[in-house]
């Protein structure tokens, strides 16, 4: 198979060790409002461009490409964007029960 | 709902290789006992991390294909790209006893629990089917009757992975069937089908889109999308079609 | 790190025997790919290139008439923050400077930009002086889209990604502003002989 007629394409449930080092909660499963075109979605959903090489994790928005999350390693750090994200809806853990 | 369960901090556990099984020439399931497993759903993966003695090191995600259990053990499939950096060594390199870094269990989409209900459509190609197993052995594991489909994309037989456990699962009469198409090479005499995934063969093996079928579908990157989008164009609900990439592997 | 993964080596990592190598680089014989988005595919009967920002007059160049400026064929290394370096690849392009010329400015620095909307900054005097082009081949080849095609800014003294990929133009600009991975804590400048990976190095 040549690279050339495919995209290094993967689904954001593949980013969900990495943003379980961020999150506390798992996040693939919940939902997330792109801020770009307002499309709402799982996050596990979305498009995530991810190499064994890459630098870190870029998630788009599968209706309209735009970033949601950008998560980047530089050295021992872990710079997180999310600029691209109106809201993420996650469990209540303060809800009384 | 299935997935959204609380899950703690994600650590690096080491795992021991208790057993490997050749499934096909180029696909071997190794069998990990990993201290402190706290258990996983059917569909979710690990992450394993491996470490060259001079301090390099790679990651690579990897589909449980054991259902949920007890034990703290748990089943990974790898298919080996001969020109990959990681699979061969998982593959072929590792042998019992042998200790393996990972962390998980991780995800929490792209996952089927028998609460879920159905029916269960599930599209896989090549290795592709290692999560999907994981969900017909808790499916089996639990008595769950959902009626379940699963249309396996194979390059020739030999390559079918759980092909005689398939078998079984079939015949236990639960309510399974399984649908191959052998994409390069068939047997004499085979009259299923033989091309790549396509509309009209979804069309075929799919439910309407009216009974609303949970569709999970899994495997190389092309395959998937093709699949993916060909369920929409019939009508399936996005929201019902959940899609695990696996990137450039086999095909 | 202690824990040792018996018997894994790894990808064929060829230690550096080469002064053309700089620090903590290995030398790799195939082309990685990578993406932070999906491959443009754009069309090159609309495709332009664009000098604009802090200059007189936006000057803009069809895909025809970027093919009829003089171009030049160079050869040389090319070195990825994710630690690889490419030896002595040979590159078809159009220098920046034949660009510029005419193109009065103040400005110090540059934004490129790029279909799918990637971009980095560079300082302007990087891309003049005969050390970036526009590279529309490589090895002889129409340059393919998961490499930058059908053309990327080539700025091989800096880490590759400031060769932008897909690039569609150049913002001239007073003040140094960060690009893509510039903003997500890359190095604003990333010259990989002093290894400037992130900000702060
Ligand atoms: C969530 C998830 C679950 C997975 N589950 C499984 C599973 O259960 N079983 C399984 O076998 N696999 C699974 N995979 C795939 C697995 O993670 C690896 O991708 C696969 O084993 C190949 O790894 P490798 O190191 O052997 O090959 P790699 O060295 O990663 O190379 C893979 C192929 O792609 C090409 N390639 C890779 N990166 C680039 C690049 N940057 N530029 C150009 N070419 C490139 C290589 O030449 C090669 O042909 C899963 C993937 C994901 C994301
Ligand atoms: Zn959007």
């Amino acid at each position: 198979m040549t690279m050339s007629e495919q995209e290094l394409r993967l689904d954001g449930n593949a980013a969900a060790g990495l943003l379980q080092e961020v999150f506390v909660h798992e996040v693939t499963s919940v939902r997330g409002a792109c801020a770009r075109c307002g499309a709402v979605g799982e996050m596990g959903a979305q498009h995530l461009y991810m190499t064994p090489l890459s630098p870190g994790a870029v998630l788009r928005c599968t209706s309209c490409d735009s970033l949601l999350i950008v998560a980047v390693r530089t050295g021992g750090r872990l710079r997180v964007g999310l600029q691209g994200l109106v809201w993420i809806e996650l469990p209540d853990e303060g809800a009384a029960s | 709902m299935v997935g959204t369960a609380l899950q703690r901090r994600l650590i690096w556990r080491t795992a021991e290789v208790v057993d490997l099984v050749d499934e096909t020439p180029r696909v071997r399931s190794l069998v990990l006992a990993v201290p402190g497993w706290p258990g996983h759903q059917a569909g979710q993966h690990v992450d394993v991390r491996l470490t060259a003695d001079d301090g390099y090191q790679t990651q690579r995600s990897y589909s449980i294909a054991s259902p949920q259990s007890t034990d703290e053990r748990l089943t990974l499939t790898i298919e080996r790209l001969d020109d990959g950096e990681v699979s061969p060594y998982l593959a072929r390199e590792l042998h019992a006893g042998d200790q393996l870094e990972l962390r998980g269990p991780i995800g929490g989409y792209f996952v089927w629990a028998p609460a879920l209900g159905g029916p269960l459509l599930l599209i896989a190609g090549g290795s592709g089917s290692c999560p999907l197993m994981a969900m017909l052995r808790l499916r089996q594991a639990a008595g769950s009757t959902v009626p379940a489909r699963l249309l396996y994309s194979s390059r020739s037989l030999d390559e079918v992975i759980y092909r005689s456990e398939l078998a079984r699962l079939v015949a236990a009469g639960s309510g399974l069937e399984v649908m191959l198409t052998l994409t390069r090479a068939q047997p004499p005499g085979w009259t299923g089908l033989h091309r790549r995934i396509d509309t009209e063969m979804l069309q075929s093996v799919a439910w309407s889109p009216a009974e609303r079928p949970w569709i999970f579908i899994c495997g190389p990157t092309p395959l998937v999308e093709t699949a993916a989008s060909a369920l929409v164009d019939l009508g399936h609900e996005p929201a019902r079609i959940k899609t695990e990439r696996f990137g450039p592997t086999g095909g | 790190m202690s824990f040792v993964s018996r018997g894994f080596k790894g990808r064929s990592r060829d230690k550096p025997r080469d002064a053309r190598v700089p620090p903590g680089q290995y030398v790799v014989h195939d082309f990685p790919v990578l993406s932070a988005g999906p491959t443009p595919q754009p069309s090159l009967d609309t495709w332009t290139f664009s000098i604009e920002g802090e200059v007189d007059e936006t000057k803009r160049w069809t895909w025809a008439e970027m093919r009829a400026l003089p171009s030049e064929t160079v050869t040389r290394d090319i070195h990825c923050v994710t630690k690889w370096s490419k030896l002595d690849t040979t590159w078809e392009g159009v220098s920046v400077d034949t660009l510029l010329a005419g193109v009065e400015t103040a400005a110090d620095y540059v934004m490129a930009f790029c279909d799918g909307g990637y971009t980095t900054n560079l300082p302007l005097e990087d891309l003049t002086g005969g050390k970036a082009w526009i590279a529309f081949a490589f090895d002889g080849e129409p340059l393919e889209s998961q490499h930058g095609g059908p053309a990327r800014l080539l700025v091989p003294h800096l880490y590759f990604w400031k060769s932008a990929k897909w690039v569609r133009g150049l913002r001239l600009m007073n003040e140094d502003s960060p690009g893509f991975w510039e903003t997500y804590g890359y190095h604003m400048y990333g010259d990989p002989w002093l290894e400037q990976r992130y900000s702060g190095d």
